[in-house]
Parts: structure tokens; C-alpha cells; sequence
């Protein structure tokens, strides 16, 4: 993901918060939708595709990712067509209950936000995003407390894989640990990652990082992000194409008018 | 005022659980030398260090960097000529990229923007490693993180470089590029190590700790020949030095 | 327990945004506040801890199956309340962001769901009335399992509520309820010794680190101000969510005209089968179910669809040339992304 993240395209340059924003629009709009809509829908795959082919990140990539997430909406969504048996359409030979109808927008929904969102991701990067949001007016210290998580994430949980890897060599059974063991196993990650942040600290420090002292110190005890991101009219385009079609779309079922068209073309 | 002068007198230093650790450490170096803190594990060197740049309190005794004493009122110059290579660089390398990494310092001393750019960027040069400004320090090897992490001390335009074990984890290649990296500067330079060849070819002088204790100092060759007092202390003579002729 | 994008209308997902936004700016500058300077790298490498630790599992005793840590209330005993709200929120920040693990628009209620309980209820008033000062007692083992039952059970009920407030799942409240809670019961228990195991492990290990994360411990009277933005939220909430079941029954259904002559189906469980009834009287020329015209032309398309996708159809004409045009417009978006990709491999 950061490999992508990294990635100099047309996309990735356009300014974070010119993607946060339009990709919140288009979530919001995406799941303004009635509950039964499924084809009108289908216009809004252009958002993330777009996003993903300009940004030159592989389809099969993003695919995979959102795989791993389906099985979460399946359950949620998979009780309507059970609850709602309601025939409320027919296609050809086959009636279709509401319950059916709703789950099919479900989970269309669920892949339009989880690609956009991802899609979002893989053009920004994480420190881009970064910046971004300390200009969205997100507080310093929360998006510092991002930077660091996703800095350390890897770290530790190769610390945690490399224990369980132990772990594993030592004892013939199964995975899951005895609870006693456990909370040893995870205890001592914990004591490692106090030790790890210690460590951290006192880097911060030797390069003159300090709440205290204000001024004096030289530093406030900000961390600032340095990404020098400035709005283009490029980042206002992005924003207004891209809502302008959101409208369009939302207001119009393009793909039934694309449909009919063809249709009466064809009779 | 020259800051590359880096004394400790008489330090002493307990942790808050009771362990001493210093037990009364002297030693002086001067403008330019290059010199190995040597010493077995848990012999107080790391501790030591934290000193240095005024990260731990004594309990008592002094350091003095250059020719002030390292107080309160005294820390922040003294970080700024103290630079500390800490011994795992992924604990040093905490911002997304490594420009921003590298530029972490300069922007706490509140330099200006232009100023900053142009450490970071003759920073990274000086390491080889501009190559990588945009890339996230994670993503690094070995050699290439503890290269990114001098440069982020380089930026800070140190007098004296601190390092703590400073070839640990690299690969003979990487570890030749270092030594070949920090024999170009021109910084004082204290390294705290177990490597003794890396110490045979970079530093001058050694001093010997060893339960808290300075227990021997002088020259490299002369100490690091003397196989009594390498095991005495948990140490061992360098292999380079058997070949050659002790006088 | 992480809501998907997919369950929440932007109505219950706006406001959780803003309550937990809200949320974060408080906790923010509590911890700058605290001017624990160490608390930056803390904050962070815990969090990751918290990932980390979520991948290892232990077996349950008396049962065949395994568990695992839960985020919130170890880390809100690990650091307070207000710097473990802003490590969960980063957790799950990253996990929506990155590992498509609950959805941006439902974000918000994932943070309040898995953040605002453990920190600010379970924690201060169960675990620490029950816990006191203690670590590796009896004592110290039933509050753990009892906040995170507590709080477990807090934000499973949060998420019923906001998946209902949405309107998009059909579950009936009752079942939802059945479903969910008994589930985190447990999966509370499992959190609550998982934590009680870390917790006495640290402070038998070494004491001092489970203090040295922490922030100045606060008062219980400086939760205050949390509770009344609770307050005030749930008002918020409770009313936008019961304005948009009555007077939208659907969620967000602005009044936009719609022209594509197809319908919108109404859907609060009162409403439903008189939307239903709607619908079947705008189908009139189908009255009987069991009467089925067969479309020669949509068979086939129907067929050729990678998976039977239903459509709202009004007429079987409505159907096919929804059918067609979806499929149409899914090829169309994937062709002009392919089409920029190639573009772009050319260059």
C-alpha cells in the first residue's frame, strides 16, 4: 500500500483533502440511495475505477482487499433476503423479494465504499493523508498519533509474529496459548512496546523535541508534517466534476435511461 | 566557544528501582578524536551515553559539553551539539518519510523553511542516501537506515556524534560503508560498542568500562592487545591485531 | 463489531461523525494538557501494540475455541481515558482506511461503539470502582471481565441501534438484539481475561510501566463534560434518527424527484408493507405472483449476469432495460478505467 501511496500520478499530486472530501461525497451519496436501488448504483463505479486507473494501482490489488472485508456485510446483509420475502419485482421467470433486492444494494454498496475508500488510500499515502487532515483542522495530536501508529504497526507486529514463532517452535499443540501463557506471551509485548515507545521518546528528545520549556527549548512540542500541499484549481475541479456527476447520477438513474435507450434502440 | 569538548567527572547514577549502575565514571575527550566506549553487557555504556546529552540526570558528578556544564538552563545547546545515533534505527526513524525524518530536528530548532531544506538535502547527501527522501523509513534495509539515521543527526549540525553500537545489524558491506562514512568526518566522535574491529579501524583511543567503572583508557591498539584485560572484562582481542606486530 | 458503510445512512453516520469528532478534539487537548510529552510515542506504539496483540490468540478455558485482546479497556487502564480514546480511534482509523475493516461513512459509530465505552464508561465506573488500585487480585480478574462485559455490551447495543436508526437492515430490533448481545456477552468475557492476564502480568513483571503510560489521573468530576456531550449527543442523535423514520422512513430520501419512473420503496417496519402495497399496485399489470410473464429477453440477460441480480422493477420492460443498462454502465466504468490504465501503461 505505501509502495502505491508513493506513486507520482495526476492523482496522487492532487491535493489529500480534494480526494478525503470528494470520497466522503461520494460515500454520503452512494448511501443516500433508497434501500431497493441497485442499478442506478452502477454509475458510481466510474469514482473509484477512475481513481484507481489514473492512479495507475492494480485492480486485482484493491479486489483481494475488499474480498477479505465482504464476509462482514454478508452477515448483516444475508437476514434480508430471509426476513423481507415480499415479492416486490419480477424478472422474467423469477420473482425477486425486497429481501433479495436489498441485499444485492448492500452489498453493491459495500464494494463502491470499500473501493473508494481503498482507492482513496492507495493515491494518497499515508503522510500525504497526514497532512491533509492537519489542514482539515483534525487536531496535531491526533493526526501525529495516526503518523505513529502506522510507523510502528509493522514493527511491533513482527515483534509479536517473532514471539509466537518461538512459541510455536517450543510447543507441540495447537496455536492458541493457556491463559496463564498468554498473558505472559502478551504481557512481555507490552513491556517491549513500553520500551520501544521509551526508546522513541528519548530520539524525540536528542533532536530537540520538548513540551516543556515552550520557546526556549526551540521546540513547542508539535510535531509538524511536512508536506508542502497547496489547493490547485486542479484540487477545486477534482472536487466539483466529480460532484457535479454524484448529482447527476444520484438524480437521474443513468444506467436505467442507458438501458431504455438501448432497448427502444432495439425493439 | 567549541562544543567539541565532552568531559565527565566523578558520574554516578542510580535508576529510580535502586540498581547503580554508574559508580564514579571519568574521562575527557577532546576536540576531534575519535574514541570506543568498550565494555561486556550491561557494563553501563548505553547509560552512559544517555548522559551525554542530558536525557538522565547524574545522581552525582558532572558532564560538561564543551565548556559549560550540562544543566537544565543548558540542555537545549547542548542537544544541539551532542548528536545521538541510537542503537536500533527504527526507534530513531519515526516520521513518515525521510525527509521529514531528517528535517524533525532542524524544524525543533525553529530554523526557517529554506534552511531547513538545505540541511536536510546536504545531510542526505553526505550519507549517499538522497535517493530515498520520499521513502518511508520502514521500507529501508539495514545499512540504509542507520545511514538515514546520521543524517537526521548530521541536520542538526552536531559537533560531537554519540553512537550506540552503531554496526550492529548490518551486513559486511554495509558495515564497510559506515566505517568508510564515519572515518570522512570530521566530528568528535564517541562510539559505544562491542565491535572491536570496527573500533581498531575507526578509533584512536579506547576507554575500558566495565561494572560501571572506567577501568582502563588509552590507546586502541595498545588496550585492545592486551588479552589479560579484553577477558577480564568480558571482551575479546581483535582478531586484526594478532596479525600484527605489537610494537 | 466494526459496522460496515454499507449498514449506515449518512444521516446516523453523520452524526456519529460529529459526536466522535467532537470526542477527539476534547480528548486532544486533554492530553496536550497533560503536557506529558512522553505520551506522543506512547500513544502510537501502544496502538500498535494493540494490532499486534490482537493476532494472538489463547484457548478458552473449558471450550474448544480461542480468543483474543480487545483494544479498548486494556488500553484505557495502559494510558486513561483520553489518550486511549485517541489510540482507538487511531486503530480503527487505520483499519477502515487500510484494511477495508469497517466503513468510512460508519466510522464514526465504530469509535464511539468501540471507544467511548470502554474508555469513558466501562473504565472509570466499573472498572476502577471495582479494581481500585489493585492488579492480579480476584478483584482486579471480575473487573476486568465486567467492564469489558460492560462496555462490549454498551457498543453492541450501539451498533443495534444505529444499524435500526439506518434503516437498511431488515433484522427486526427484537432479533437484533438476540443476535448481538448474547454474542459480545461472551466475547466480553474473553476480552475481560484476556486483560486481566496482560494486566497481571505487567504488574507482577514490572509494576511501574503500568503507570508510566498514564496520563495525570483524572478526577471523576473532570468526566463530566464527557457526559453532558454524551448527553447532548444521544439527544442529537435519538432525534435526527426518529425524525428520518418518520418523516423518511427510508434514511436519507431527499426530496429529489425522481425520473427515471422508477420507485422508491419505503421501509421502517410499519411502513413496509404498505410501501410493499404501493409497489404492487404500481406493478398492477402483474397483480397475481403466481402469474409469471416470461420475458423472452431478459432470461437470457438474466443468465449472462455474473450473479441473479434482482432489479426494482416496475415492468418487465423497466426490468430489462435496467438489467441491460446496469450492466452497460458497470462495463462502461470499467472500460474507461481500463481505458485510462492503458493510457497510462503507454506512456
Amino acid at each position: 500500500m505505501d509502495e502505491l501511496g508513493r506513486l507520482d500520478t495526476p492523482v496522487h499530486r492532487l491535493d489529500a483533502r480534494a480526494k478525503v472530501i470528494t470520497t466522503l461525497i461520494f460515500i454520503v451519496v452512494v448511501m443516500s440511495f433508497p434501500r431497493y436501488e441497485v442499478s442506478a448504483l452502477m454509475p458510481f463505479f466510474l469514482y473509484p475505477f477512475t481513481l484507481l486507473a489514473l492512479g495507475r494501482i492494480p485492480f486485482g490489488y484493491i479486489f483481494r482487499k475488499i474480498l477479505i472485508a465482504v464476509p462482514f456485510a454478508l452477515v448483516i446483509g444475508m437476514f434480508n433476503p430471509l426476513l423481507d420475502r415480499q415479492t416486490i419485482a419480477s424478472v422474467g421467470a423469477w420473482s425477486i423479494s425486497g429481501g433479495w433486492l436489498s441485499f444485492a444494494s448492500i452489498m453493491l454498496r459495500f464494494f463502491l465504499t470499500v473501493s473508494a475508500a481503498l482507492a482513496l488510500i492507495a493515491c494518497t499515502g499515508i503522510h500525504r493523508l497526514g497532512a491533509g487532515l492537519e489542514r482539515m483542522c483534525v487536531p496535531q495530536v491526533f493526526v501525529v498519533q495516526l503518523l505513529f501508529l502506522y510507523r510502528y504497526l509493522f514493527v511491533v507486529a513482527d515483534e509479536g509474529a517473532r514471539m509466537m514463532r518461538s512459541m510455536e517452535l517450543r510447543s507441540a499443540g495447537p496455536r492458541s496459548l493457556r491463559l496463564r501463557v498468554y498473558g505472559s506471551l502478551v504481557g512481555h509485548l507490552f513491556l517491549r512496546s513500553m520500551d520501544r515507545a521509551d526508546r522513541v521518546y528519548r530520539a524525540m528528545v536528542s533532536r530537540g523535541f520538548s513540551t516543556v520549556g515552550g520557546s526556549a527549548s526551540g521546540g513547542n512540542g508539535e510535531i509538524r508534517v511536512l508536506c508542502q500541499t497547496s489547493f490547485r484549481w486542479t484540487d477545486w475541479a477534482f472536487i466539483g466534476g466529480w460532484t457535479a456527476f454524484f448529482a447527476v447520477a444520484r438524480i437521474w438513474n443513468l444506467a436505467n435511461a442507458l438501458g431504455r435507450m438501448v432497448a427502444g434502440g432495439g425493439s | 566557544m567549541s562544543h567539541h569538548l565532552v568531559e565527565v567527572r566523578d558520574l554516578h547514577f542510580t535508576y529510580p528501582d535502586g540498581t547503580d549502575v554508574l559508580k564514579g565514571v571519568s574521562f575527557r575527550i577532546t576536540h576531534g578524536e575519535s574514541v570506543a566506549l568498550v565494555g561486556a553487557n550491561g557494563a553501563g555504556k548505553s547509560t552512559l551515553l544517555l548522559h551525554l546529552n542530558g536525557y538522565l540526570t547524574p545522581t552525582r558528578g558532572e558532564v560538561r559539553i564543551g565548556d559549560a556544564p550540562l544543566t537544565r538552563a543548558t540542555v537545549v545547546s547542548a542537544r544541539r551539539a551532542v548528536g545521538m545515533v541510537f542503537q536500533d534505527p527504527d526507534d530513531q526513524l519515526f516520521m513518515p518519510t525521510v525527509f521529514e525524518d531528517v528535517a524533525f530536528g532542524p524544524l525543533n530548532a525553529g530554523l526557517p523553511p529554506n534552511e531547513i531544506e538545505h540541511r536536510v538535502v546536504s545531510a542526505l547527501e553526505r550519507v549517499g542516501m538522497s535517493h530515498l527522501r520520499n521513502r518511508p523509513p520502514y521500507k529501508l534495509s539495514a545499512g540504509e537506515k542507520r545511514a538515514v539515521a546520521i543524517a537526521t543527526v548530521l541536520a542538526m549540525s552536531p559537533d560531537v556524534l554519540v553512537m550506540d553500537e552503531p554496526s550492529a545489524h548490518l551486513d559486511p558491506r554495509g558495515r564497510r560503508r559506515l566505517i568508510e562514512l564515519l572515518a570522512s568526518f570530521k566530528h568528535t566522535k564517541i562510539i559505544a560498542t562491542h565491535d572491536l574491529e570496527f573500533v581498531v579501524e575507526l578509533c584512536s583511543r579506547v576507554i575500558v568500562l566495565d561494572d560501571g567503572k572506567v577501568m582502563a583508557e588509552g590507546p586502541t591498539v595498545e588496550l585492545l592487545n592486551d588479552e589479560a584485560l579484553m577477558l577480564a572484562h568480558g571482551l575479546e582481542r581483535p582478531h586484526s591485531l594478532r596479525h600484527l606486530h605489537p610494537h | 463489531m466494526h459496522m460496515a458503510d454499507a449498514l449506515i445512512n449518512p444521516a446516523v453516520g453523520g452524526t456519529m461523525w460529529i459526536v466522535t469528532a467532537g470526542l477527539i478534539a476534547y480528548c486532544a487537548r486533554k492530553v496536550k494538557q497533560t503536557m506529558n510529552d512522553k505520551l506522543v510515542p506512547m500513544m502510537g506504539v501502544l496502538g500498535a501494540f494493540i494490532f499486534a496483540a490482537m493476532m494472538i490468540n489463547f484457548s478458552i478455558p473449558g471450550t474448544g475455541s480461542s480468543g483474543h485482546l480487545g483494544g479498548g479497556l486494556i488500553l484505557t487502564i495502559l494510558l486513561g481515558p483520553y489518550a486511549a480514546f485517541l489510540a482507538i480511534s487511531s486503530v480503527l482509523v487505520v483499519q477502515a482506511f487500510f484494511f477495508a475493516d469497517g466503513g468510512l461513512l460508519a466510522l464514526g459509530c465504530n469509535i464511539f461503539n468501540l471507544g467511548f465505552f470502554p474508555a469513558f464508561i466501562a473504565y472509570p465506573f466499573i472498572y476502577r470502582a471495582i479494581a481500585r488500585d489493585e492488579h492480579g487480585t480476584l478483584r482486579a480478574w471480575i473487573a476486568a471481565i465486567v467492564a469489558a462485559v460492560v462496555g462490549l455490551q454498551l457498543g453492541a447495543f450501539g451498533v443495534v441501534l444505529e444499524t435500526k436508526a439506518s434503516g437498511i437492515s431488515e433484522l427486526p430490533f427484537g432479533a437484533f438484539v438476540l443476535l448481538m448481545q448474547p454474542i459480545h456477552l461472551a466475547i466480553g468475557i474473553v476480552e475481560g481475561l484476556a486483560t486481566a492476564a496482560v494486566v497481571a502480568f505487567v504488574a507482577r513483571a514490572r509494576p511501574e510501566a503500568l503507570f508510566a503510560a498514564r496520563a495525570d489521573e483524572e478526577s471523576q468530576n473532570s468526566l463530566r463534560p464527557v457526559l453532558i456531550g454524551l448527553l447532548i449527543a444521544t439527544v442529537i442523535v435519538g432525534g435526527a434518527a426518529s425524525w428520518f423514520a418518520s418523516t423518511h422512513p427510508d434514511g436519507l430520501e431527499w426530496s429529489i424527484v425522481k425520473v427515471s419512473g422508477k420507485e422508491e420503496v419505503s421501509g421502517t417496519e410499519d411502513n413496509l408493507h404498505k410501501g410493499l402495497g404501493r409497489i404492487q399496485e404500481k406493478t398492477a399489470f402483474l397483480p397475481d405472483y403466481g402469474f409469471k410473464s416470461t420475458e423472452p429477453e431478459a432470461a437470457p440477460a438474466e443468465k449472462t449476469a455474473a450473479e441473479p441480480e434482482p432489479w426494482p422493477a416496475i415492468s418487465a420492460g423497466t426490468s430489462l432495460s435496467g438489467i441491460a443498462g446496469g450492466l452497460i454502465t458497470l462495463g462502461l466504468a470499467g472500460l474507461i478505467g481500463f481505458a485510462l490504465k492503458a493510457r497510462h501503461a503507454g506512456v
